[in-house]
């Protein structure tokens, strides 16, 4: 293929083809996770959720996605039109190009920039323009309210998430999502257990930002009825709803990356190199997984009550059992297809249980208040995420002049004081509740 | 034009001027089309900011004129209208309706009528009970309690079906008794939801009595002072979370309450928490006058002789009852014909609405939608 292409634009053809590839995927994607959540929800709430489009409602994402383009386009007469026109369209932009840094596996990734997370938090706080342009496009008050709402939500949260990534960033000493991912696996240990409370910052930061329950006051549906998406119908509509499942996307990729090891299998360094062949036990999971989900589905499809749903049903299965097949392919694939392949299976994987507990979060709790959402970033999160930060850059300085090579024991005494510090933080927190419910003189 | 803006919050009823605004105020409408306010209810808001600082219910959309219907209906053929007021609590709008009209006509149902009737009431008191608790944790944005609630409510609307036949508006009692006896094996269909629903309350409170948010969102949030609440005559669950033991089952007992035992839960603060936990302990208590009731059903007739046209003497009754929200009365007025000469309804639905700008000042946008969900409304009867 070398001698077609002008070695000139060669570096370009890979991340051209897979910014493509995202571009085309991702809109699918979002969908299924669509219906992945009210699949998860139903789940919740004893009941079976979208069952009628497809089998088990598998093609209802392309059903909505239809009727959505389809959809008659409303602009209301008092809208600001070039910015109502541009809101969601920059929404969408900037969750897509966020993805550019983001890598999938130790292969797929368009740019590994050396300030790869900053690009992709400077890129992402640039969405909000979007939700607050929209707002106040729209010129009706449940968008604005919504609007505002967002601009302080994301500004004070992102501070929070910033902050609680930067105790993962000491560790890995690089900004470079590829490195890293790297030094998670030359450590040994994802990051994770070595700074847990940086991770549950990032996880609650990530909720807030991404504006979902119980940190979904934007788009407070029984307040605000949509939020700042209160005027939009149609596609442009749907683009909103694209870009922050995206969204969604890109801060799970990160914490995947920062926290959860990336593309790293789980005891990425464990070799037992199976009946003395270069095949790991462990890498053979994504095979017996993918199998069992294509045993399942032949085995549910002549059960489908109408035929065509018989023949989703079995397609489902074949296509399980293709990626069943990859996988094993792969692991005697030469090496660089073989991490690629299955890099991408773990980083997936890891993002959509991180999802899976968006959604578990999102059908538990309540909402919260907006000015109980403010102190509990501003008077809790960013004061634990500080503390967590010099904490853990003191740790580091015990490792390297001490020699205190523990990461574990690391975890337990950060944890420790970090737990001491948000009961500290809880208290005063209830003080100033205690003082704003006491009755007025 | 006075400035209506004042400081003085104690006036009631004070409404919002649209024309005289501060320089950062602005007027919301809420409503009649709007996700939270159940039904058609409009709600004027005076905002500034996101704080509340005036507002005013407007009502009316779904008005049906009830009221002057029953003026041209014999007074059977006016039992089935009034289903349609509190439509999630039909079965106790029907009693209220049916005694005040046994006691226009001097006649009492049957001891074993007015047992089914406390039952069935009982039964519909949780129904209700547990539409509002969904539909209220819904506003406050638990999305997963409805959907529990929901399938317990399921299975008293079975039994309702299994009853009369219908589940919604039912039309189970007429006046003077029943007109249907309860079918095989209606104890124990009782008995077993009974039975399991004690369970179930504890897994609702789970997902929300000691949740840091659900407590967050709810203490504190429009409370209503005993003495307001005697002012603005609220009645009901919101009433007694204010610290007043006013149970109309207890102070003027009817159908069957006086042979049970239950206690009336109070609070002390009147905040949307403690009407909360009025109302999550009023079903245990249903629920437990239900599983006596059920143990001793009196036999006998279950129709009074009442005869077939009924023509009560001139005269005027008032009659109330304890309804799921609050105190439902009849007054009913009788020139001697066929058809009543006037029928007022006191909903108490359409009264304790009228706290609600007592609550919702100084409060947030967020806890206007808690506030319109925790007085339990239902438009039906709000508009008649």
């Amino acid at each position: 293929m070398n001698h077609l292409i002008p070695p000139s634009i060669l570096p370009y053809v890979l991340p051209v083809l897979y910014g493509v590839v995202i571009v085309a995927v991702l809109p699918l994607l979002a969908g299924y996770i669509v219906l992945l959540e009210r699949k998860v929800m139903a789940d919740m709430q004893a009941r079976l959720g979208p069952m009628r489009v497809g089998p088990h409602g598998l093609l209802q994402p392309i059903a909505d996605a239809l009727k959505l383009l389809i959809k008659e386009d409303i602009i209301p007469v008092k809208a600001d039109l070039f910015l109502f026109w541009c809101a969601p369209v920059l929404s969408v932009t900037m969750a897509l190009l966020a993805y550019a840094a983001i890598p999938f596996g130790p292969a797929f990734q368009i740019a590994d920039l050396n300030v790869g997370l900053l690009f992709i938090l400077a890129i992402s706080s640039l969405g909000i323009y979007g939700i607050v342009l929209g707002g106040w496009a729209s010129n009706s008050h449940y968008s604005l309210l919504g609007a505002l709402r967002s601009a302080a939500q994301l500004v004070s949260y992102e501070t929070a998430a910033g902050l609680a990534l930067v105790s993962a960033l000491m560790l890995a000493g690089s900004l470079s999502m590829k490195d890293i991912v790297q030094a998670q696996y030359d450590q040994g240990v994802w990051f994770i257990f070595v700074v847990p409370v940086g991770f549950f910052i990032y996880l609650v930061g990530s909720i807030a930002e991404t504006n979902r329950a119980p940190f979904d006051l934007p788009e407070a549906e029984s307040e605000l009825v949509a939020g700042y998406m209160t005027e939009y119908s149609g596609f442009r509509w749907a683009l909103y709803f694209l870009g922050e499942y995206a969204n969604m996307v890109v801060v799970a990729s990160i914490a995947t990356t920062l926290f959860l090891g990336g593309w790293l299998r789980p005891f990425a360094r464990y070799q037992d190199h199976l009946f003395g062949t270069s095949v790991e036990l462990l890498d053979i999971l994504p095979t017996i997984l993918f199998l069992g989900v294509a045993v399942y589905s032949f085995w549910l499809a002549p059960k489908q009550p109408v035929k065509i749903q018989k023949i989703v049903m079995a397609l489902v299965g074949g296509l399980c059992l293709v990626l069943a097949v990859g996988m094993a392919g792969a692991l005697f694939a030469p090496d660089a297809v073989r991490m690629g392949v299955h890099g991408a299976f773990w980083f997936l994987a890891k993002v959509f249980t991180y999802i899976y507990a968006f959604l578990w979060i999102r059908f538990t709790f309540p909402r919260y208040r907006f000015d109980q959402l403010m102190r509990l970033g501003w008077h809790f999160l960013i004061p634990l995420a500080l503390v967590n930060v010099v904490v853990v850059g003191t740790t580091i300085v015990l490792q390297q002049n001490w020699d205190w090579r523990h990461p574990m024991l690391t975890a337990i005494v950060t944890t420790a004081i970090m737990l001491g510090v948000a009961a500290f933080l809880g208290r005063e927190d209830k003080q100033h509740q205690a003082a704003v419910e006491a009755p007025e003189p | 034009m006075s400035d209506t803006r004042t400081d003085d919050r104690s006036k009631f009823g004070e409404g919002v001027n649209a024309t005289v605004l501060g320089a950062d105020e602005i007027i919301l409408n809420m409503g009649p089309q709007h996700p939270s306010t159940h039904g058609v209810l409009r709600v004027k808001l005076k905002l500034d900011g996101e704080r509340v600082v005036g507002s005013e219910c407007i009502i009316g959309y779904l008005h049906r004129g009830v009221e002057k219907i029953a003026e041209h209906r014999s007074y059977q053929q006016f039992a089935p209208y009034v289903d349609r007021m509190d439509y999630v609590a039909a079965v106790s709008n029907g009693l209220g309706y049916c005694e005040a009209i046994e006691k226009l006509l001097g006649a009492e149902a049957p001891p074993r009528a007015r047992v089914v009737r406390t039952i069935l009431t009982e039964l519909q008191r949780i129904a209700s009970h547990l539409l509002w608790l969904g539909t209220h944790a819904l506003d406050i944005g638990a999305l997963t309690p409805v959907f529990y609630c929901f399938r317990e409510r399921e299975e008293i609307l079975k039994i309702f079906e299994k009853y009369c036949g219908a589940r919604l508006t039912t039309h189970a009692f007429r006046i003077g008794g029943l007109q249907y006896e309860t079918y095989d094996g209606f104890e124990q269909d009782v008995k077993r939801f009974c039975e399991d629903f004690d369970k179930k309350v504890d897994e609702y409170e789970t997902l929300l009595t000691e949740n840091r948010i659900w407590v967050g969102r709810t203490k504190g949030v429009g409370i209503l002072s005993a003495e307001d609440a005697i002012a603005l005559a609220v009645t009901g669950p919101v009433l007694r979370a204010s610290g007043i033991k006013w149970d109309i089952r207890k102070a003027a007992p009817y159908a069957a309450y006086d042979q049970y035992e239950f206690d009336i839960p109070t609070r002390q603060t009147g905040d949307t928490y403690d009407r909360y936990v009025v109302r999550m302990e009023e079903m245990r208590q249903s629920r437990r006058i239900c599983l006596q009731a059920i143990e001793n059903i009196p036999a006998g007739p279950i129709m009074a002789r009442i005869g077939k046209v009924l023509k009560p003497p001139p005269g005027e009754v008032y009659h109330a009852i304890e309804a799921p929200k609050g105190e439902l009365g009849y007054y009913v007025v009788s020139d001697g014909t066929t058809q009543p000469y006037r029928v007022r309804v006191r909903p108490p639905s359409f009264i304790n609405l009228q706290a609600f700008d007592k609550m919702a000042r100084g409060s947030l946008v967020a806890d206007v939608v808690a506030i319109i969900g925790t007085i339990d409304i239902v438009l039906g009867e709000v508009d008649r």
